[in-house]
């Protein structure tokens, strides 16, 4: 007789896995969930801030009778007053300060007699003062002569105008930034040499240098009245604009950027308004402090940062990896550094922007001071600039790249090593032709790693040379082309700057998000990069262990 | 005129730390034969094959006694340069493992760290070694792409190949054929045959069969003693001590 085949053992609790298998992806569902979140409000808010907005007019209730004003809605929430009423109220961006005073202003849903959107009305940005909202009134001619709207080429006028002032503003940049500040390097070069040759400390002949400072002067006067002259003609036009309440704004030529009608644009010419935005964003330099135009120097400065910052640490840690793991004896000694390294990861960021400061500026700075600019009347690299700050975040990253660069080492096949000390390579030579190779892959991700962490850092840098506002950049077209002792702009500081340092820290908020969505987004495209670069080796030196 | 006792192996033990991993052997590697290591694992094939290229003294904490002579000289002379004697040494191991480079420069590696870059010389050694190792053919139109791409047999005889680019004058090989199928071990087999008369060649395997079609000579090692040593044939027709009998005709425990 067959005996019946036995059931298997079960354990009596769930038999689909243990109750721990949910908690994990219980724990990933919301981290994902948590970053998802966050990246989706960064995404969104900075795509908003570029999005142009539909005009309204509201008519409001005021102690004496009603009041219009234009603008457009940026928030809309419930509060509660002190005696614990509730009110609905919208935000909403007005611009005109010089009628106002402030650009955004809450009204009270019950004040609101009537919205409506108006076609005709324009929202004209400047250089200074921020945005005008408002009716086209007139422009001003050539001639002096008023142009209405109501004549049919007042539009061409008004482009014309702002063309011809773009074309104006690109010739004044040229004369103030290049020619006049290398007239005036110049001169203050003489003038040093000029006293040091009265000091008796150098050679020359002082009427030799007063006679090339007279020309200097000269022509310094010449490029001056240049500069005066291209002003005059750019303050010299206006346009007039009505706001709703019929008081007149007066545009100066010299400060009109823009005009959109946002009422009247379809969707394309919105998403053309918006695009143009965001090129401004990126390609223009910070106004009105640092809440509206763009964050050009920032983005340079963080990404020749990062740069300048990942050509330090990767040899350094490359090579200290290398001695750590290859040629160190392993013991206590070498355990102990290891730990200390893993560790030295964990020291807040703000004691290595101390350190900083203190080695790198005050002491090698000053040390390169006294040897090489002994006569200079401000400290050159004694004070903080780019090369300091990404000295200072090596040193901060650098335990990142030794401990890839350590696992990367000890992942290499012991095979191959073998294989290269059989032909005859001495252990250098095994290293550096064979193991290094091999591993190039897993050095590469601690770069990158080191990289996420060095672009995304502030603190530090706030005391090591970053700065709200920079307006030269570390790169440029004046001799030595390169300069390293410069102070720079960085999108992490200009966020915190934006949203806790402002002055109208309403008006800076979309800027905060564009600026973030801006720094994840670099951050990103060069961890892609790098990644991109770590593939292509890896597929070269394809090896099992990654 | 070919030497008897080209490598001379002189009542040489060796230690891993407190372990014994070898004891006294004795035994005269002559040139320009095939000389196969045989014996049950652990019993010390490897650690005497890796000691004619001084390649154990990476391993921490091992020491030796005796000696080991080259040609008359011997290896462990304060005075000679290990990667001198490398490069008078090559080496084949078990487990395949090319670099992660081309083909091309897989072949020229030991030229290179040498300091020999003349493109002529390279090109001329990659093909003279290719051809030695019988794989000239199959990747002379692919010797600039990774060593990877080809097959394991093909990546062996590439690891010969490189052994042989700059004319050693002894071939170590550990069991060469261990990760291998039958048709690429017959082909390395063959080869090593052909090779006889460039280099003194010696190897360890575990597969019988080989030793008797491929080598001159055989040793039977047993826990690190050298149990039975002298010309292949005889060794397996007339093995004159019983443990060699036992294990050639696998009877061993
Ligand atoms: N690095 C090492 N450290 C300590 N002991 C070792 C080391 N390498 C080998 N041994 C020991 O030395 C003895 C001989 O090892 P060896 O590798 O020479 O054996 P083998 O004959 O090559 O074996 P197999 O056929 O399995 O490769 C073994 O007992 C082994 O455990
Ligand atoms: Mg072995």
């Amino acid at each position: 007789m067959a005996k019946p085949p036995k059931a298997f053992a079960t354990t009596g609790r769930s038999r689909k896995g243990e109750p721990l298998v949910w908690l994990t992806a219980l724990g990933l569902t919301l981290g994902v969930l948590m970053t998802l979140w966050l990246l989706g409000l960064v995404v969104y808010k900075g795509c908003q801030t570029f999005w142009p907005d539909r005009l309204q007019v509201f008519e409001v209730k005021t102690d004496s009778g009603t009041e219009k004003v234009a603008g457009y809605e940026v928030l809309d929430r419930d509060r509660r007053d002190g005696d614990g009423n509730l009110h609905h109220e919208v935000q909403l961006f007005r611009g005109n300060v010089e009628l106002y005073g402030e650009k955004f202003v809450f009204l009270d849903s019950s004040s609101i007699v009537s919205r409506e959107q108006a076609d005709d009305l324009l929202l004209v940005e400047r250089l200074a003062g921020g945005n005008v909202i408002g009716r086209a009134k007139a422009i001003e001619l050539a001639d002096g002569s008023r142009m209405g709207p109501e004549d049919p080429s007042f539009e061409d006028e008004l482009e014309a105008l702002i063309e011809v002032n773009e074309d104006r503003r690109d010739e004044l940049r040229d004369v103030e930034k290049f020619q006049i500040g290398k007239n005036s390097k110049r001169i203050k070069e003489l003038e040093l040499k000029k006293r040091l040759i009265a000091d008796g400390k150098v050679g020359g002949s002082i009427p030799e240098i007063d006679a090339e400072l007279e020309k200097l002067q000269a022509e310094y006067e010449e490029l001056f009245a240049e500069k005066v002259k291209i002003e005059e003609l750019m303050k010299a036009r206006h346009l007039y604009i009505e706001a709703v309440d019929g008081r007149e704004i007066v545009i100066s030529g010299e400060s009109l950027l823009h005009v959109l009608r946002p009422n009247e644009v379809g969707f394309f010419g919105r998403l053309g308004e918006m695009l143009r935005r965001i090129w401004n964003f990126l390609t223009m330099d910070p106004r009105e402090a640092n809440t509206e135009g763009g964050v050009y120097p920032a983005i340079f400065g963080t990404v020749i940062m990062t740069i300048v910052m990942s050509l330090f640490v990767t040899p350094f840690g490359v090579i200290a990896a290398i001695y750590l793991r290859e040629y160190a004896k392993q013991g206590p000694f070498v355990r102990a550094v290891r730990i200390s390294v893993n560790n030295l990861a964990g020291v807040p960021s703000i004691v290595f922007g101390v350190f900083g400061l203190a080695f790198f500026i005050y002491f090698v700075g000053g040390v390169v001071d006294g040897v090489f600019f002994p006569n200079a009347e401000e400290p050159v690299y004694k004070s903080g600039g780019i090369l300091w700050a990404s000295l200072t975040l090596a040193l901060l990253t650098v335990p990142v790249v030794i401990v890839a660069t350590e696992e990367a080492l000890a992942a290499v096949p012991r095979g191959v090593r073998e294989a290269a000390l059989a032909c005859g390579a001495s252990k250098w030579q095994a290293i550096q032709r064979v193991v290094l190779p091999a591993s190039l892959p897993g050095i590469l991700t601690g770069v990158i790693l080191a990289m996420a962490r060095g672009a995304g850092e502030v603190a530090p840098l706030m005391l090591v040379g970053v700065v709200k506002s920079a307006p030269d950049l570390p790169i440029d077209v004046t001799a030595p082309f390169i300069h390293p002792e410069r102070q720079f702009m960085h999108l992490g500081f200009h966020i915190y700057d934006l949203g806790f340092q402002s002055p109208d820290s309403e008006a800076a908020k979309p800027m905060v998000f564009a600026t973030t969505l801006l720094l994840i987004t670099i951050v990103v495209v060069m961890n892609l990069a790098a990644i991109i670069i770590r593939n292509r080796l890896r597929k070269k030196y394809a090896t099992s262990s990654f | 005129m070919p030497r008897e006792d080209f490598i001379a192996v002189d009542k040489f033990s060796f230690f891993y730390g407190e372990k014994q991993a070898l004891h006294d052997i004795d035994m005269a590697i002559p040139q320009q034969e095939v000389t196969a290591l045989i014996g049950p694992s652990g019993c010390g094939k490897s650690t005497l094959l890796r000691n004619m290229n001084r390649m154990n003294d990476l391993i921490e904490g091992v020491r030796h006694r005796g000696d080991i002579r080259l040609n008359g000289k011997s290896l462990y002379d304060p005075r000679i340069e290990v990667i001198s004697l490398r490069k008078r040494v090559g080496m084949v191991f078990q487990k395949y493992n090319p670099f992660a480079k081309t083909v091309y420069e897989n072949v020229i590696f030991s030229l290179r760290v040498a300091g020999r870059n003349k493109k002529k010389e390279l090109d001329e050694v990659v093909e003279r070694s290719l051809r030695s190792a019988a794989l000239w053919d199959e990747v002379k139109d692919r010797l600039h792409d990774s060593a990877f791409g080809l097959s394991g047999g093909q990546q062996q005889r590439l690891c010969i190949a490189r052994a042989i680019a700059n004319q050693p004058e002894i071939l170590l090989m550990d069991e060469p054929c261990a990760a291998l199928d039958p048709t690429a071990t017959l082909k390395i087999e063959s080869l090593i045959r052909d090779l006889k008369s460039q280099f003194t060649i010696v190897i360890v395997t575990h597969n019988m069969e080989q030793a008797s079609r491929c080598s001159d000579r055989t040793a039977f090692l047993y826990m690190g003693r050298l149990v039975e040593y002298g010309p292949t044939k005889q060794l397996f027709e007339n093995p004159s001590e019983e443990d060699t009998e036992a294990y050639i005709s696998g009877r061993f425990s």
